[in-house]
């Protein structure tokens, strides 16, 4: 197998996963007018693919606005690049075809659920610096959000981490030659696809932005390119999260006859339209209900599930 | 039509308050009024409210007219404004009109705000518009002008147009002044800044926000997201439709109604005109009123396809809003046909509508009565069903019967908690006696009951649309009596009488008898009155607006406090109400 230097991975990841987040914009649009029995943008460009392209346009000719009133502007202005920043740091240990990696670390789990918890830092200091009510509101959901889903999170993993035996993405996905570990791990993938959810911050748990109650939330200040970074991070953050679920429950690149980076591509997407069209189905829930869920019913079933688990590998194994 | 009631109002009130001198007015609509002195309306209401028999629980409406350039006063006591008290029993089934007169230069009377809480913004708007005292009241503060306006806009002698006031000026100063002005002030209220340890934090939510649906300001006091007090701030969509009543004419005063609630549509002609056609003595001829019976049904679903989707949207479901507007589009292309208009019809006439129906009509509304049980089915598994919806409604912001009637609760909202009233089937008005339909009830008047009431209802308004296809009566859309407006142009080439009526009609305004008339009709947001007062001109002397969301939006205090901001969504969502509406 011939490996590329890691730099052509880096460009070409940098590149495909930019190009995804910006075709994700328009895929969503369009799939979200189809469930709602509209037509979405189709006038730039054919189908309207351009749209993208106008928005950034505009984006980029907008005012660079920093509130006069922000409690801090340099944490105003850092704000929205922590979370680009995050984001795009996971990307280097995701394995997307064999031999194509940045950086495959024996770490790799933990680094992703690392810079996945850095990554909420980005909302709450935006919601602070912000300094208005509304922000400040979504920056503490945020806050509160984000904690609760990561525990559960990081535990709903763990029985992958047994089955596997090693934090290694690229082992994880050599682990599942035979069988996908969303077989013996149902139960852990649903917590994963509900926490990842949770953890890219989109409907039903969208509750830091909570259009029809908070405006717009922890970004409701920001305008331009900086709303922009908010805007694409959360794309880059649903095609992580969506990479993962690939790699750690359905056998990464795996599959016959299709070259591996296919395989890996399309497996994405089924899950980037799945968050699609969560987002068009479902109703929000209040932020204490939400909160209930994470503490009373998720953390006890992942605590349960790495239990069951780890007795089955010891029982196995031993 | 209302019960009659064994003793008349005057002898049972004259009965508890001897000594007091009682005046007995007849008027147009046999809604028994009386007067009695202003130092005395608390003690009367309350005798009223809770020991007179039958008891009139509701406080309908209270309003005020400046009498001082009214020509025609027959039977009436001398005095330069009235204050008008609408009271409504439940239990008799019956109106009372309380009035008191009060001189120009001692304009104030005690408040009833003890007796009914309701009172508040009623007596706060008779304040505003028309400066009348009320001692007593806990904010005596505008409600609906701005805090810096100055005048009382209602009284006869403020000016009614723009033109007559002098260009409109916005200086530096001023606009620092009307700014100021505007600012939350928490002790105004009340209220503290904290308690026990607790900082409150003081969120203005409004005018522009995304969840109020229009132009409406609340100011929350929260401990976290917990909200401790709530006070709405109302009037930023006030364009005076009361005055514009008063220089209208009875004719063409109808394309402003529809504005009131600007998604009820002809429901606003039809309260408008059922108060006109009392006042005139008109009567509307059965194939008119079958008309206007189907086209207000047709609007109640309308306006609930608007509520239905936008409550999904307050609770963060994004997609219903979209197939509740493609039906509702369905809807209104009928009203196209028929109408020429869509949301403004403009199309109710005095004595009947405006034309007739066009050809191939019927076809419409079978195709929209085939169409849509299947869609509302189908809402009912994606929303009513979804349990995230349940768990954002169910048990939230929910009152009892008793606490809604004491608010002046009417429509959905009302019987959601469980008390089968509306208009419709307790006091019939345009025909409605003639058609089968039910009146859904609700157990706990929580948002949950409420929209499972609106949901039943557009089912039951599409058994009404479906009675009147298939009954729709032959004869003429609107009266062939001169008085109908314009009278119809065959019958100006018959007989000199109607060409007269209609030369002064069309060039002067129809001319309507001095009197007084309430006209209420079951909106589709509750109950909404017209109370006209004619000094025997062609325009109204006194054009009261009674509306539905006004009553509503009052009890929102009330119903939020406790629950969180999201809560405080589903509550505005449930509530159902226009600020057009409210403010008028």
């Amino acid at each position: 197998m011939i490996s590329p230097h890691p730099i052509f991975s880096l460009v070409g990841i940098l590149l495909v996963v930019l190009g995804i987040a910006s075709g994700l914009i328009w895929l969503e649009r369009r799939l979200l007018a189809l469930w709602q029995d509209r037509y979405g943008p189709n006038r730039v460009g054919p189908f309207g693919l351009l749209q993208v392209l106008a928005d950034m346009i505009k984006i980029f000719a907008k005012e660079d606005w920093v509130p006069p009133f922000a409690t801090s502007k340099v944490i105003f202005v850092l704000a929205p690049a922590v979370i680009i920043l995050t984001v795009l740091m996971s990307f280097t240990v995701i394995p997307v075809a064999p031999g194509i990696v940045i950086s495959d670390l024996n770490i790799g789990l933990l680094f992703f659920l690392a810079m996945s918890s850095l990554g909420v830092y980005s909302i709450v200091l935006a919601g602070w610096a912000s300094n208005n009510k509304y922000s400040l509101l979504g920056g503490l959901r945020a806050a509160a959000q984000m904690l609760s889903y990561e525990v559960f999170m990081g535990l709903s993993l763990m029985g992958v981490v047994l089955l596997a035996g090693t934090f290694r993405l690229s082992g994880i996905v050599a682990a599942q030659r035979r069988l996908w570990f969303v077989v013996p791990q149902f139960l852990g993938f649903l917590l994963f696809l509900i926490a990842g959810l949770a953890e890219t911050r989109r409907l039903p748990f969208d509750l830091p932005e909570a259009e029809s109650e908070l405006v717009a939330g922890f970004h409701s200040e920001y305008s331009g390119m900086k709303f922009g970074m908010f805007f694409v991070g959360e794309y880059i953050g649903i095609t992580l999260i969506s990479a993962m679920i690939a790699i750690l429950f359905f056998g990464g690149w795996r599959g016959p006859l299709l070259p591996p980076l296919v395989w890996f591509l399309l497996k994405v997407f089924v899950f980037l339209g799945f968050f699609i069209l969560m987002r068009a189905s479902l109703p929000r829930p209040r932020f204490d209900q939400l909160m209930a869920w994470a503490w009373k019913l998720m953390l006890p079933l992942a605590l349960g599930n790495l239990l069951v688990t780890g007795a089955v590998v010891l029982a196995m194994h031993g | 039509m209302p019960v009659a009631v064994a003793t008349s109002l005057a002898d049972t009130v004259r009965e508890k308050f001897p000594q007091l001198p009682i005046v007995e007015q007849s008027v147009r609509d046999n809604i028994p009024t009386i007067w009695a002195p202003a130092e005395n309306i608390p003690a009367v209401l309350a005798y009223l409210k809770s020991e007179a028999s039958p008891r009139y629980a509701m406080l309908y409406d209270l309003t005020a007219v400046d009498q001082r350039v009214r020509a025609q006063r027959a039977g009436e006591p001398p005095g330069d404004f009235t204050v008008i008290y609408h009271l409504l029993s439940l239990e008799g089934n019956c109106y009372a009109r309380v009035k008191t007169s009060l001189r120009e230069d001692h304009l104030s009377l005690p408040s009833i705000t003890p007796v009914w809480p309701a009172a508040n913004w009623y007596e706060r708007e008779a304040w505003d518009l028309l400066g009348i005292v009320f001692e007593g009241h806990p904010h005596l503060q505008r409600l609906i002008m701005p805090k810096t306006w100055v005048g009382h806009p209602l009284r006869k002698d403020h000016p009614a147009r723009a033109t007559e006031m002098g260009p409109y000026r916005l200086d530096q100063e001023k606009e620092e002044r009307e700014q100021e002005a505007l600012r939350f002030r928490p002790e105004d209220w009340g209220m503290r800044h904290s308690h026990e340890g607790v900082d409150f934090l003081f969120l203005n939510v409004g005018p522009q926000h995304p969840g109020t649906h229009g132009v409406l300001r609340i100011a929350l006091q929260l401990d976290g997201e917990v909200i401790v007090d709530a006070v709405p701030d109302i009037g930023y969509h006030h364009r005076g439709a009361e005055k514009m009543g008063e220089r209208q004419s009875w004719h063409t005063y109808i394309p402003y109604t529809d504005r009131i609630d600007y998604l009820g549509g002809v429901l606003n002609n039809f309260a408008y005109l059922t108060a006109v056609e009392k006042l005139a003595g008109i009567d509307v001829p059965p194939r008119a009123q079958v008309i206007r019976i189907m086209l207000a049904e047709l609007f109640r679903i309308i306006s609930h396809l608007v509520w239905y989707g936008t409550f999904a949207q307050d609770l963060g479901q994004l997609s219903p809003v979209f197939y509740t507007f493609n039906d509702r589009e369905r809807a209104f292309a009928i009203i196209e046909a028929v109408c020429g208009a869509r949301m403004h019809p403009n199309w109710f006439r005095i004595g009947g509508v405006a034309q007739d129906l066009p050809r191939g009509w019927d076809a419409m509304f079978r195709d929209f009565i085939a169409y849509f049980p299947p869609k509302l089915r189908e809402y009912d598994h994606e929303i009513l069903g979804n349990r995230i919806f349940k768990a954002r409604t169910v048990g939230v912001g929910g009152c009892t019967a008793a606490e809604a009637v004491e608010w002046g609760v009417t429509g959905p909202n009302l019987r959601a908690t469980g008390l089968d009233w509306d208009f419709r089937k307790r006091q019939p008005y345009g025909g409605y006696e003639n058609f089968a339909f039910d009146i859904p009830t609700g157990r706990t008047g929580d948002c949950y009951d409420r929209a499972l009431v609106r949901v039943e209802e557009m089912r039951q308004s599409l058994r009404i649309i479906e009675q009147c296809v298939k009954q729709m009566p032959p004869g003429p859309y609107k009266s062939l009596e001169p008085e109908a407006t314009p009278p119809l142009k065959e019958r100006t080439m018959h007989d000199i009488e109607t060409l007269i009526t209609h030369f002064l009609g069309v060039s002067w305004g129809p001319v309507v008898p001095p009197g007084e008339a309430l006209g209420v009709i079951e909106a589709s947001k509750g109950g909404n009155g017209y109370y006209l007062v004619s000094d025997g001109g062609t325009t109204s002397y006194r054009t009261r607006i009674r509306t539905p969301s006004f009553a509503h939006l009052q009890l929102l205090p009330q119903l939020c406090r406790g629950s969180m901001i999201p809560d405080l969504l589903a509550i505005l969502g449930s509530l159902d109400y226009v600020l057009a509406d409210v403010d008028r």
